[in-house]
Order: C-alpha cells, then structure tokens, then sequence
C-alpha cells in the first residue's frame, strides 16, 4: 500500500493553515546561508533571523517553511527559535529596546532608567506599547560597562543613560 | 536622523603606545576609526603570519605554549597546551577554530574594542592558530549585538580574501583556510565552548558533556578549538617578536606571559580599558588609571574579572593581576576587567541583581543550576525587603556547595555560586540583616487539602 500520500496529509494537518509562504528573496538567502557550513541544519538560527528581518517577528508557519527548505523536524526549529533571546515568537513593535540590567549598569543606577521607561512607555519589560512602537526587553551586559548605563535600540549603542535623557532620545524613533 | 553613539573610540587609551609594550592596542587610532588592510599592514601587519607559515604546525603550537599565552575567556587555560592537543595526523580529518566572541559577560568589553577597531588582528591570530591546529576553516561567534563589530569583520575578511591572505593557499603557502562571521541571537549560555559549538550547529545552546573535549571531537565531529578573541589577537605579535619578549612583557612574580586588556569600573573616576603587563597591581589599576573612586563613594568591595569571580576586600588590591596573583586572594582572574563596589551599595541587593541573571540564562539542562539559582533568588529577593528567615543564609551556603565545582555540565552554575559564597564570606552581617523576623509565625492558617 502506498503511504506516503497518507503521510503528507497527515503532517499537513498539523499545520497551522494561516497561509504563510516564505518569500523568493527569504528562501534564497535561507538557501545561501545552507552552504557556509557542514550541514543545512545550522543555518537554523540564521533561516530565524531572515524571516524576522523581514517580518519584524517569526510566525508559525515560518517554522514549518524553515524546516522543509532545511530538512529537518519543525519541533528542531521551534526548539531553536525558543530558545534564544533575539528571536522573537510573536509581533513586536517597531523599535526593539535592549535595555542592560546586569551588575554593573545596576550599580551604575539603570533600575531608574528601566522605572522611567516603565512608566513613560506604560508597559513592563517584556511588553510592547500600545502604538506598537516600542518593545522593552532586558539585555545580558552589552559589553559597554565603562559608559553605563547603556541600552541599545535597535542596532545603535546608547551611553551614558540618565532619566531626563533616555525619552528625549526615543523621539529619534518614529 | 538619530544620533549615533557608537563605542568607537574609547577615550581611556594609554598615550605612550609602542609596538614593544603594546602588541594588542599600538596600533589603535585617536579618531577610534577601525584599521583596514593598508594600515594595518603599514604597521607590521600580518608579519607574524609569515614567520609562523616558515616554521611547523607543532612548533607554532610550542612557542606560544613556552610564551606563556593563557586563554583570556575566563578561564585561563594555556592555549599552547590546548593547541598542541588537538587531534591531527594524516588520517584524521582537519577541524575547525572557532573564536569566542559572545563576550556576554557582566562587566566584560574587551573583544569589542578589538573587533571593532583592530579587525585584522583578530584575522591574523586565527589564521596562526589555524595553521597550528591544521584546522580548515574559522568561524567567528559573534554575539548578534554587535552590530558594529560584524561591520568591522565582514569588511576586513573581504579585503583579506581579496589580498590572498585568506582561502586557497594563504600568502602562497600551499596552508588553505576559510573564514567566516556566525552572528549569534542572544543567550549568555553560548559563550559556553560546547554550547558554542552546539549553537553554531544550528541546535539549542546546551553544554555538551566532556570528554570528548573539542579537540578530539568537536563541531560537526572533528577536531575543534575554542579560543576568546583576546587570546587569538596575541598570537601575531607572540610569532613576531618571540618568546622571550613576550615573557618579558610581563612583571615579576606573574605566571603568565604578555600583557592583558585590563578594566576598572562601577562609581569609580575614570573607567576604562587599558592594556597594561599582567602581574600589574589590582591597586595600580584602581588608583592610577581608573582614578579612585568619586566623591561621595568609598570602595567597600571588587570583583577581579567578571560576574563569575569571587568579592574581595580593599584590603586585597595589592594582588597582582595574573593568574596566580588572584589566585592567591582566593579567586580568579577570569576576564581581567574588574568592578568597584561602593558603600552605597547593598550586597544582598547586588547578588540578587546577579543571580537574577545568573538563573535568567542558565540553559536548564542540569537540575542543580535550573533549580538552585531560581532559589536562590527567592532567598535574596527576600532578605532584601527584610524578610528573609531563619536558616536562609544556611541554605544559601548550601546552595553554593551544591551549584560548585563539578556537580553541573558547565561551569556556570560554580561561576554563578561563587560570588554569592564570596560575598557571604565577607558581608554576612548584610545578609543577617534581612532576616527581620527571626521567629516569624505563619501568616495564615493551612488552607486544608483539596480545598483549593
Ligand atoms: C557560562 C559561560 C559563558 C562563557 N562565555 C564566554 C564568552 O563569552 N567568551 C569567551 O571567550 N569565553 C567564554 N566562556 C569560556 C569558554 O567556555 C572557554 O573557556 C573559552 O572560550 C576558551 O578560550 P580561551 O582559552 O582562549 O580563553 C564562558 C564559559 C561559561 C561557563
Ligand atoms: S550548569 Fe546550568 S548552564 Fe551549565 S549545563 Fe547545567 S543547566 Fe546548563
């Protein structure tokens, strides 16, 4: 008996129908990525942060998509795209604060720099505002500790944080 | 447009730089600007590179072992030992070098500076210690915010390629080998060797048990080697200059050979990063170059290298920055870029901040790390509102033993114990004091099973 119809429908089943399909551009840099290393499965986190560059965040299907141009289980995937910090499992907002709370940013007084932002913003870290402009997360050291407090939003390093200071310099991001 | 404060340029650097006394920032620019190819080798670049192609694989290995080189990741383990380890032979297959740049360690900015602005260092010392290795292909493991640094890399890698000093036959050689930047997605644990390697294979970033080490069996199964950037960028200036320079760099009384990226921060006057000779007083560092602390702060406590490193006492900056200098005040050097603590500063509320990031990034594959440090929050987060109890500080204590040495897959759990044991040590009458109510009775009745 031939299964393999059975097989597909099945594995189709599971799957969310939301339509998504990754993009000529996606696959083809997901492709690219495939042969700087050994093995296509280590373009896993690189395929992630394709999509998300994209797509400001990784949709389910994403996980399924990657998985078939990389040949392995979904489960692989969403094990992987759970387990780091950068990847993001649902929408964020525009901008992404990576605000650093370890020790030294804590002596260096970050805690009021993380009230003001809580408070300004209205949202706890971990949230994104309303407006869907921001989203606060917390950060490992940023490896900027001479300049602390420091925090950065989307890819620009901010120094030398204080509370007056950290929401003028949010206007810059629309 | 918006402003930009890139970490460019670190206004700390030592004035007098020269190429004997300086080998890993001499060549660094006042306008903080990275170093591209023609300058880079207008300044004795890539030289090492060819001196270490006229001699041996094993003798390459040798003479950085007889220089004194220890790895400057943390945990100091001689990289000339680690190289000469490595699996190879005509029947073996060539591996990989893989440089840790996931600097994701509290307090620690070092690689930074150098894969910012001295790219071709970074390049140079990994093609070096791939000739050694006979490995056949590098991978940088770059930690994904360091936007800045991935720029620097990417440019110089592809101006390397296109000069012949990267791919097929490197400077004519016949020694072929690949370079390429992995930029990670976050997740402290990476930084980790095997979890490193675990990432870099697309999987979760757990630890992976050892023996085999990397060197035997490593990314994708072959042989592999793990070394910091910091340690990688030592290597041209060691097969330039010799061995004996390289010992000499360094002050009496110190182990190690060469000179380190030193730091001192918290509230202190000047902090910074400097490259100074290993053995250099914790004191000279603290007082001459990050100038003391500010008004209004005393020092109370310092940790030498890192969240992972012990606390020490005031009374402890005579030790000698070096490896067996710190180890005689009872910890590690680790990273080297030590940390003020000032009498405004709570421990209880310091090593809860730190054991909050501690069990954030424990990867959760060990019981006693996934579950201790967790605990141990609770503890602190409780002694810090003044209601800890009777028998917290015991079982913190205990904690530490149980997180230690040996009892986990990877030493984060010991480095994560070990300034809380430290601390403890030191400033128990703090972590006394959060316990308010010796005899506290239970706020409610039992709520009866099943009722809930
Ligand atoms: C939890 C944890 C995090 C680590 N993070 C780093 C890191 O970010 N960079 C680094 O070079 N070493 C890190 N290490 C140390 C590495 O495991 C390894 O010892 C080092 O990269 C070896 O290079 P070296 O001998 O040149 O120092 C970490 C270790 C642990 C246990
Ligand atoms: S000690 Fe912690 S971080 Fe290391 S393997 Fe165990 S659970 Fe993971």
């Amino acid at each position: 008996m031939d299964t393999s119809f059975k097989h597909d429908t099945l594995i189709a089943s599971d799957r969310p129908d939301d339509g998504f399909v990754l993009s000529d551009e996606e696959r083809t840099a997901i492709e690219h990525e495939m042969h700087h290393y050994e093995n296509p499965r280590a373009a896993s986190i690189e395929a992630l942060k394709i999509v998300q560059k994209r797509r400001g965040w990784v949709p389910d299907g994403a996980i399924y998509a990657i998985s078939d141009v990389l040949g392995i289980p979904s489960s692989d995937v969403e094990g992987v795209a759970t387990f780091y910090s950068l990847i993001f499992r649902q929408p964020v907002g525009r901008h992404v604060i990576l605000l650093c709370d370890s020790m030294t940013c804590y002596i260096n007084g970050y805690e009021e720099i993380r009230d003001t932002l809580k408070r300004e913003l209205g949202i706890v870290p971990g949230q994104t505002t309303a407006d869907g402009r921001f989203t606060l997360l917390p950060v490992c050291c940023l490896g900027n500790c001479d300049k602390g407090p420091t925090m950065m939003v989307d890819e620009d390093t901010h120094s030398h944080l204080d509370a007056a200071g950290v929401i003028k310099l949010l206007e810059a991001y629309a | 447009m918006s402003t930009r404060f890139v970490s460019f340029g670190t206004p700390n650097l030592i004035a007098d730089r020269l190429p004997e006394t300086h080998p890993l920032t001499w060549r660094l620019r006042g306008d903080g600007e990275p170093i591209w190819l023609d300058e880079y080798r207008s300044k004795q670049g890539y030289e090492g590179l060819k001196k270490a192609l006229e001699s041996t694989p094993d003798d390459v290995a040798a003479l950085v072992k007889e220089a004194g080189l220890k790895g400057r990741g943390g945990a100091g383990f001689p990289a000339g030992v680690k190289w000469s380890l490595t699996a190879k032979g005509d029947e073996i297959p060539r591996g990989y070098l893989l440089c840790n740049a996931d600097e994701m360690e509290p307090n620690t900015y070092k690689d930074r500076l150098l894969m910012e602005q001295e790219p071709h260092l970074l390049i140079e010392g990994m093609i070096i210690a791939a000739y050694a290795n006979n490995s056949m292909r590098g991978y940088i493991f770059l930690r994904g915010e360091y936007v800045d640094a991935a720029r620097s890399l990417n440019r110089a890698i592809a101006e390397a390629r296109e000069a012949g000093i990267l791919g097929d036959s490197v400077l004519g050689s016949g020694f072929d080998f690949e370079l390429s930047v992995h930029t990670g997605a976050g997740r402290y644990i990476c930084g980790e060797e095997t979890a490193l390697i675990n990432s870099l294979e697309g999987r979760r970033a757990n630890p992976r048990s050892k023996p085999p080490f990397p060197g035997q069996s490593g990314a994708w199964g072959k042989p592999t080697v793990v070394n910091n950037v910091e340690t990688l960028c030592n290597a041209p200036s060691i097969m330039a200059n010799g061995k004996e320079w390289y010992l000499d760099l360094a002050l009496d009384g110190s182990q190690d050979g060469g000179t380190k990226l030193f730091g001192f921060t918290g509230r202190v006057n000047n902090p910074g990063l400097w490259e100074l000779p290993l053995g250099t007083p914790a004191r000279e560092i603290f007082e001459d170059y990050a100038g003391g602390m500010r008004d209004g702060y005393t020092l109370k406590a310092w940790q030498p290298g890192g969240a992972g490193t012990g606390f020490l006492l005031p009374e402890h900056l005579d030790a000698q920055m070096c490896s067996n200098g710190i180890a005689e005040v009872g910890t590690r050097m680790g990273t080297g870029l030590a940390l003020a603590v000032d009498d405004k500063i709570s421990m209880v509320a310091l090593l809860r901040n730190m054991e909050e990031f501690f069990a954030r990034e424990s990867c959760g594959w060990c019981t006693p790390c996934r579950d201790g440090l967790p605990w141990t929050v609770k503890i602190l987060r409780a002694l810090e509102q003044g209601e800890g109890e009777q028998g917290d500080i015991e079982m913190l204590i205990d904690l530490v033993h149980k997180l230690g040495p040996g009892k986990t897959f990877c030493a984060h759990a010991p480095g994560a114990v070990e300034p809380l044991g430290s601390a403890i040590k030191y400033f128990r009458e703090e972590f006394e004091h959060g316990i308010s109510h010796p005899h506290r009775e239970p706020q409610a009745e039992p709520i009866p099973l099943g009722q809930v």
